[in-house]
């Protein structure tokens, strides 16, 4: 049964990456081309899956959407993933203080309200810059304010790590503090990082989406779910036509995915 | 004892059905602000909901008529103006009393004015009478003439009193004495205000009723206004003032008879440059910016019917100027709307230099010409708005980013960083007089956004502006102030430090239930005649 969904969701998975990466030739119009007479019209042969209210092909806007989410997200996660690594790795191998006072900070970054520092951060950032710089700011915020809570897992496990046998074997080999962490900690801290990595993916894609429902995610025309998903913020939405619901099913079709496919990778750690 | 019980049983449910019954055929008119008052004294009135409690409590020397725009007598009888603006003189009704029993005299006409201009109170409404240094002088004569004389002429200074709710001067009560058709029984923070019927309001219909119709006035604080929707469908309310394009077509599409789109309002939606001196923007931009071709190129790149029917689906008109045809009295007939015209944009253009190269638009020194437009998040309209221009500006060249901010950043960076290249954002309007509109369209203002509190006049236009202003104020004359106010319209039309987009419609939402109800484009759009207002029985209007 958990080997049948686990290839549904990878079947899944690589179907969405696919269409989304070849969505040049899989739509006739551009994400961003307003056909002015036709605002929110429902399914058609030229609009597979309708306009938006400013006459945007949605099938062409959930496709370039969804690159944008699917491509960024990953690599926030990375991103988070790496700076995890180094922090909570040299947090959990130094011990002592330095174990304490990057756990402090760390603690203490877990403590700040992460949409608005998001808010703040993005509010300060300069204002002419294209969607595609945007973007990139917007999940590389995420990837740099996202380590800590992995950071902590990972401190955990370094100092584990630091405390077994054979790196106390290495040590009285003659191993150096850079040699010991390089070469004999990170390496084992590799399950651990990884799970990490594919726990941020789909918390990356919702924080993304939260940001677009407030207006301050990726910036127009440039799509992305959480902009996708703004059309079914108010009362409206309640009525609306089922294919306005596609992004919405395909944020949690992915999401879900990605908790079968993590909970797999999960097993051997 | 199982009969007894049975009895009570049944009267108990017989009582709840009955209560139930009382309850929705009971004379309460009921409607939802987004918060609570921040006061009730009426003088300090800066919100919505205050203003709400103030417009159905504060009894006025003259009201503007909602529906003609014409000043209308209330507690006085006649008033006339004199001095050349400088003073004006109310005779006042007889034998009215506050909702308490207090008497209502010229005395309290004279503390309330008093209490209005004193500097330490902050009055915003006060702010609309202040036009010069000096103290504001009132004397009673007969008891029921008062004449108020201010420091310098205060352009259109008997509509300002539409705003001014009359205070008692002796009432233990203090603000909570009214002289409007309903007084203020009881406040729950966060839930509701409930107005009851004032017993002394002086008002009577053509037959003789007195007035007001509805006996309580139920507000519920909702913030959600999607909630607020669905509760007037339920029938719970009984209308919203202003409803947003997207919910009005909802609305219609449930049921047609709810709605009402009074047509063109007093409220603009518009974009500017920011030419502010202060600006840490690089010298090629801020020549674009101060060129008129180029604000008037952009312009004509706006399809602004596009905007209209689209951004606000089609309950907007493209808009004109900085005077709204809504306002009969002083909107220039002789000015339209900008065509879209992007031919005519890039000749424009092209008289400053810039050229069209490879579908890139460059001024003569080769930048390529692209800029920021910002808004404020959350708005859709706006950010749609901007959405459709950064492909309207696309089609000579221009590259538009469109960021949207939360409105603090946004407003940081208008007022004190100056640190942005153009803005979206709009004007809720509430004055039909353009003398409201001095704090924007003076050089040396703080609103005057594109370049906020200059010295002197930057530019020629701007000082004929300023010239203007002053002028109009200064006179009693209608049609000269009309001259002068039409001259400052062709001015902004020609310039455009403001490129108006649209003016939004009024739209509004009321129950069938009510009757008398006109929507108009002023605020309070449904309410405005409350005392007339009357419910028609639950059962009947769901038949």
């Amino acid at each position: 049964m958990m080997k049948s969904a686990l290839t549904i969701a990878i079947l899944l998975l690589a179907s969405v990456v696919t269409a989304c990466l070849f969505a040049n030739f899989l739509t006739s119009s551009t994400y961003a081309h307003q056909f002015r007479d036709i605002p929110d019209s429902p399914p058609s042969h030229q609009h597979l899956l309708g306009t938006d209210d400013l006459g945007r092909d949605r099938f062409s806007r959930v496709l370039y959407g969804t690159r944008v989410s699917l491509l960024l997200a990953p690599a926030a996660a990375l991103l988070s993933s790496l700076l995890a690594a180094v922090i909570g790795g040299i947090a959990g191998f130094a011990g002592g203080w330095t174990t304490r006072l990057v756990m402090a900070i760390t603690d203490l970054f877990l403590s700040l309200p992460w949409l608005l520092l998001l808010i703040t951060v993005r509010a300060l950032m300069p204002l002419n810059v294209s969607p595609i710089t945007s973007v990139i700011i917007t999940f590389a915020l995420l990837g740099c304010l996202g380590w800590a809570a992995a950071a902590r897992v990972v401190c955990a496990d370094a100092r584990s790590l630091a405390q077994s046998d054979f790196v106390l074997l290495a040590r009285a080999s003659g191993a150096g503090g850079f040699r010991l962490l390089f070469r004999h900690v990170l390496p084992n801290l590799r399950p651990i990082l990884f799970a990490q990595f594919w726990i941020s993916v789909p918390v990356f894609i919702l924080t993304e989406a939260n940001l677009g429902i407030l207006g301050l995610g990726v910036a127009e025309p440039l799509p992305s779910w959480g902009s996708l998903l703004r059309e079914l913020e108010n009362y409206s939405s309640l009525t609306a036509g089922p294919w306005q619901f596609v992004p919405l099913v395909l944020l949690i079709a992915v999401v879900s995915c990605f908790q079968i496919v993590l909970h797999k990778q999960e097993l051997p750690v | 004892m199982k009969k007894i019980f049975s009895l009570i049983v049944r009267l108990v449910c017989v009582l709840f059905v009955a209560a139930i019954a009382v309850g929705q055929t009971s004379n309460e008119l009921r409607f939802c602000v987004k918060a609570d008052p921040k006061t009730l004294n009426p003088l300090q009135v800066a919100d919505d909901a205050s203003e709400t409690v103030r417009y159905l409590t504060g009894g006025v020397l003259l009201r503007v008529n909602r529906l003609t725009q014409e000043a209308e007598p209330e507690l006085a009888t006649s008033w006339k103006v004199t001095d050349g603006g400088k003073t004006i003189t109310f005779k006042l009704r007889d034998g009215l009393h506050f909702s308490d029993g207090t008497p209502f005299s010229a005395d309290d006409v004279a503390y309330t004015v008093q209490q209005l201009m004193d500097p330490a109170l902050h009055s915003p409404t006060g702010d609309s009478f202040r036009s010069g240094e000096g103290k504001v002088l009132t004397s009673v004569a007969k008891g029921d003439r008062i004449t108020i004389t201010f420091p310098a002429p205060v352009a259109g200074l008997d509509k300002l009193f539409d705003q001014v709710a009359i205070m008692s001067a002796r009432s233990p009560q203090k603000e909570k004495a009214v002289l409007g058709p309903y007084y203020l029984a009881d406040w729950k923070a966060g839930s509701y205000l409930l107005l009851k019927r004032n017993p002394n309001y002086w008002k009577q219909d053509a037959a003789g009723h007195r007035l007001p119709l509805i006996d309580t006035v139920r507000i519920d604080v909702q913030q959600n206004r999607d909630t607020e929707m669905l509760r007037l469908l339920r029938g719970e309310i009984h209308f919203i003032n202003s409803v947003d394009p997207e919910s009005f077509d909802k609305l219609a599409s449930e049921n047609a008879a709810v709605v009402h789109d009074a047509g063109v309002s007093l409220d603009a939606e518009f974009m500017w440059f920011n030419q502010a001196s202060k600006s840490p923007l690089p010298a090629y931009k801020q020549k674009w910016f101060h060129s008129t071709n180029f604000r008037r190129a952009i312009s004509e790149s706006i399809n602004r019917a596009d905007l209209a029917r689209i951004a606000f689906r089609g309950h907007a008109q493209p808009g004109v100027g900085p005077i709204s045809p809504a306002n009969k009295v002083w909107f220039n007939t002789n000015l339209h709307a900008h065509p879209f015209d992007q031919r005519s944009a890039l000749q424009r253009l092209a008289q400053d230099g810039f050229r069209l190269q490879d579908g890139k638009l460059r001024d003569s020194d080769g930048h390529n010409v692209e800029f920021s437009i910002m808004t404020n998040s959350g708005n859709k309209n706006r950010e749609r708005m901007a959405t459709m221009i950064q492909q309207d500006l696309s089609g000579i060249g221009i590259t538009v980013n469109v960021v949207s901010l939360d409105f603090p950043s946004l407003i940081e960076r208008m007022t004190r960083t100056f640190d942005y290249e153009a803005c979206l954002l709009g004007l809720l309007n509430n004055d039909l007089d353009p003398n409201s509109q001095m704090n924007v369209w003076l050089s040396s203002a703080d609103d005057h956004q594109w370049n906020p509190n200059e010295k002197t006049p930057e530019t020629a236009w701007e000082a004929e502006i300023d010239k203007l202003m002053h002028a109009q104020a200064a006179t009693l004359d209608l049609q000269k102030r009309k001259q002068y106010i039409d001259r400052l319209q062709q001015i902004a039309w020609e310039q455009e430090p403001f490129i108006y987009l649209v003016n939004r419609n009024a739209l509004s939402a009321v129950s069938p239930s009510v009757q008398n109800a006109h929507p108009v484009v002023l605020r309070p759009q449904v309410y405005w005649n409350v005392d007339e207002l009357s419910l028609r029985s639950e059962v009947a209007s769901a038949k």
